[in-house]
């Protein structure tokens, strides 16, 4: 079963690319690829409904390949993300349209095989296809802007990975092997005091994916590369690509291999903390829209680690929430965002002004994704935030405190957002704007919904989880 | 450890002192992926000099096998992107980007 | 397997690394970096991998040289003292990397005396290629990966290597 998720994206790409150029159209490729992307959240609800509880059996494929909660959760995410992508990208990207397809479902794949991997080489395999596959999609359009951002994340990245490698490598050294099980199994002989040889491994390896996934201090990369490429490739990005390539495989080494050794929670407690409250601060002060939604993701992904930082059950589900919820909501103020840029050809905020009038839909749903990540109930936002406050409360109130007050920043930036951008007066480059075409409307329409639906229906989900024992 | 074990650490120490010298110093775009595959030839080292001493060469030798194949595809979209850098600007030069900040 | 053999490649694998990094003509680099993979190529065999020893002469020691020197049509060309003058400011900045390496050398040295305990194990050259078929099968998802690699490899080529159509027009 885990084996379709990689395969069926793998098998469109061979199909898309087995004849002749001019016998597969740009709208057959489209569709194929969204028929993927649909498929995927379809499987990724009916496996997530299958595993039901986490600690209950993972469905595993020779032993290699296994989804849990958090994978299902995960998968269907992608599958989100990807189709939004997909429909930012009718209007966009007017020469290289074959080539994004194909690539995105490349990246899926990628993706897919991150998450459900058992073992830190292969780890390793997979979160280098995801950034091959975004370094092309980033310089896609070949602008000069996009190809100097894409340089400079590869430069970042061939970095991380070459600390990630040695991570690996000290860890094989010490362990014998690279699964989880063997890697984890190390681990517990030494209970306790970690040996030398294992925590300069994980600091090494753990150094590699933080740069990878944009967290304080390496976050340098991250607004160049988001604001550089174009807008479906931003949506995807910062949607789901540097979650799962950073956090995710973050967290899912935190839990199977370290098994959640406080000294190590320690330390990812701090960097959460630094994250949420620099990426805050740092949003407040920026014009272009793209780099203060960049600064903005910096923050959220902060909020993530504090949850799994906590090492309790309250907070892991806090965190899995969150990245759900950050998906949805950023990507749809990148969405947003995207709209923006194409109708007024700017992404400074000081030249916008008066939007409301001409873009209702864009104003509606960037008000609501607004609220959410500042964590207004009764939105998603506010729920998964809630329950990392309260899992962090329990381990320490002054920190707690801070991350409230840290939200409070969010709202303000947000505000002066809205502010500036849909109300105001309006400017020359904002006098004759029409709302978007009906993909983006569709797609902007979608993320709404789920943003409001799942916080409304967020209290059911709580007692479900609290009856399979999970919480 | 045994003395081929150390030996073999410092020179991976080694190759990576030169490889992060040689990325931090230089303004030519190219030479940064001869600093990367340096870097890279570290990394293979260790994982040689891992397999050696857990006497699991053979999971070893996967692993490098893998480890090049990927890095030759990683350094063949480099050098697509320092291409169309090239195209654009006419050099590739750091100097003459205003845009590679950091 | 002797010690001092392995000593000596160590030795001028480092070597040939810093060469490598300090020289100003990229052709002369590229060349550099070839012979640091044919030395490390030569560790692997000694060390009993010795399919990883071809696949890194092939690849790194071969195809990547080829890939950096067609690079090299980029550089701008320069005459003989100009040549010269950008070697002695490539020096006059990589002054610092011998005092660098020496001095890490000298730390490392010192870190890893007390726990030195054993010179060199002996190496236990099993059968070298049916059992590489019998890892393959167990590292099949591995392979899964490299496949999607491989396959953005060929789109990323696509991408950047075709011509802008408005410039070949």
């Amino acid at each position: 079963m885990p084996l379709v998720f990689i395969g069926i994206p793998l098998l469109a790409v061979i199909l898309l690319n087995l004849g002749p150029r001019h016998w597969i159209s740009k709208q057959a490729a489209f569709y194929t690829a969204l028929v993927v992307a649909v498929l995927q959240m379809a499987f990724a609800v009916y496996v997530g409904l299958a595993v039901r509880g986490g600690s209950v059996s993972n469905i595993r494929f020779i032993e290699k390949l296994s989804i849990d909660l958090f994978s299902a959760v995960a998968l269907f995410t992608i599958g989100l993300i990807a189709l939004v992508s997909l429909l930012v990208s009718k209007d966009s990207l007017n020469n290289s349209k074959f080539s994004f397809f194909n690539l995105i479902l490349l990246i899926i794949t990628g993706m897919n095989g991150v998450v459900m991997v058992t073992d830190v080489f292969s780890l390793y395999v997979f979160v280098e296809a995801v950034s091959a596959a975004s370094f092309v999609l980033i310089a896609i359009n070949k602008q000069s802007g996009e190809l100097e951002g894409a340089f400079k994340y590869y430069m970042l990245s061939a970095i991380a990975t070459i600390l990630m490698l040695s991570g690996i490598g000290l860890l094989f050294l010490c362990a014998g092997g690279t699964s989880f099980e063997a890697v984890s199994a190390c681990v517990l002989a030494q209970s306790g005091q970690l040996s030398v040889g294992l925590i300069a491994a994980f600091i090494l390896f753990t150094a590699g994916l933080l740069v990878k996934s944009g967290v304080v201090p390496f976050h340098t990369w991250v607004p160049d590369a988001y604001s550089a490429a174009p807008a479906p490739v931003s949506v995807l990005l910062s949607g789901i690509v540097t979650k799962i390539s950073g956090v995710y495989v973050l967290i899912r080494v935190f839990r199977d291999v370290f098994l959640n050794n406080p000294a190590v929670g320690n330390v990812l407690f701090a960097l959460g903390l630094l994250s949420v409250i620099i990426g805050a601060l740092a949003a407040i002060g920026q014009d272009d829209l793209k780099r203060m939604l960049a600064y903005s993701s910096i923050s959220q992904i902060g909020y993530i680690m504090l949850g799994v930082a906590t090492g309790s059950p309250l907070g892991f589900i806090g965190a899995v929430f969150h990245f759900f919820n950050h998906a949805t909501f950023k990507s749809l103020l990148f969405v947003d965002a995207a709209a923006i840029e194409t109708q007024t050809g700017t992404r400074s905020m000081a030249h916008m002004g008066g939007l409301a009038k001409w873009m209702p839909v864009t104003g509606v749903s960037s008000i609501v994704a607004f609220l959410s990540t500042a964590g207004i109930p009764p939105l998603s936002g506010f729920w998964s935030k809630l329950l990392i406050v309260i899992a962090v409360w329990q381990v320490s109130a002054q920190l707690a405190i801070v991350a409230l007050a840290a939200s409070i920043f969010t709202l303000t930036y947000f505000l002066i957002m809205q502010k500036k951008v849909f109300f105001g007066n309006p400017t020359e480059e904002t006098a004759q704007v029409q709302e978007s075409g009906k993909e983006i409307v569709i797609a902007e329409v979608l993320l709404t919904a789920i943003n409001v639906i799942t916080g409304l229906l967020f209290p059911f989900l709580l007692i479900y989880l609290h009856s399979i024992g999970m919480l | 450890m045994s003395l081929l074990l150390a030996l073999f650490l410092i020179s991976i120490v080694l190759l990576f002192a030169i490889g992060i010298y040689s990325l931090l110093v230089t303004t030519n775009l190219i030479r940064i992926l001869v600093s990367i595959e340096i870097l890279t030839k570290g990394v293979t080292l260790l994982m040689i000099a891992a397999g050696y001493a857990t006497g699991k060469m053979i999971e070893a030798e996967a692993y490098v096998i893998t480890i090049i194949v990927i890095e030759v595809v990683l350094l063949a979209i480099a050098t697509g992107i320092v291409l169309g850098v090239y195209r654009d600007n006419g050099e590739i030069y750091t100097r003459g980007i205003k845009n590679l900040k950091g | 397997m002797n010690l001092t053999i392995l000593l000596i490649l160590l030795i001028g694998l480092v070597v040939s690394a810093v060469v490598c990094a300090m020289l100003s003509d990229l052709l002369k680099a590229a060349i550099a970096l070839a012979i640091t993979s044919a030395i490390l190529s030569v560790i692997m065999f000694i060390l009993g991998a010795p399919l990883a020893a071809v696949f890194e002469l092939s690849v790194c020691a071969g195809m990547i040289t080829v890939v950096f020197i067609s690079a090299c049509s980029m550089n701008r060309n320069r005459t003989k003292e100009e040549h010269a003058q950008r070697q002695k400011e490539r020096n006059k900045r990589f002054i610092m990397l011998p005092a660098i390496l020496f001095a890490l050398t000298a730390i490392l040295v010192m870190i890893l005396r007390p726990y030195i305990n054993d010179i060199a194990p002996a190496l236990n050259t099993t059968g070298g290629g049916n059992v590489q078929m019998a890892l393959w099968g167990d590292r099949q998802v591995d392979l899964l990966g490299q496949i999607v690699i491989i396959l953005t490899g060929v789109y990323g080529v696509i991408v950047f290597f075709k011509e802008k159509e408005a410039d070949s027009k």
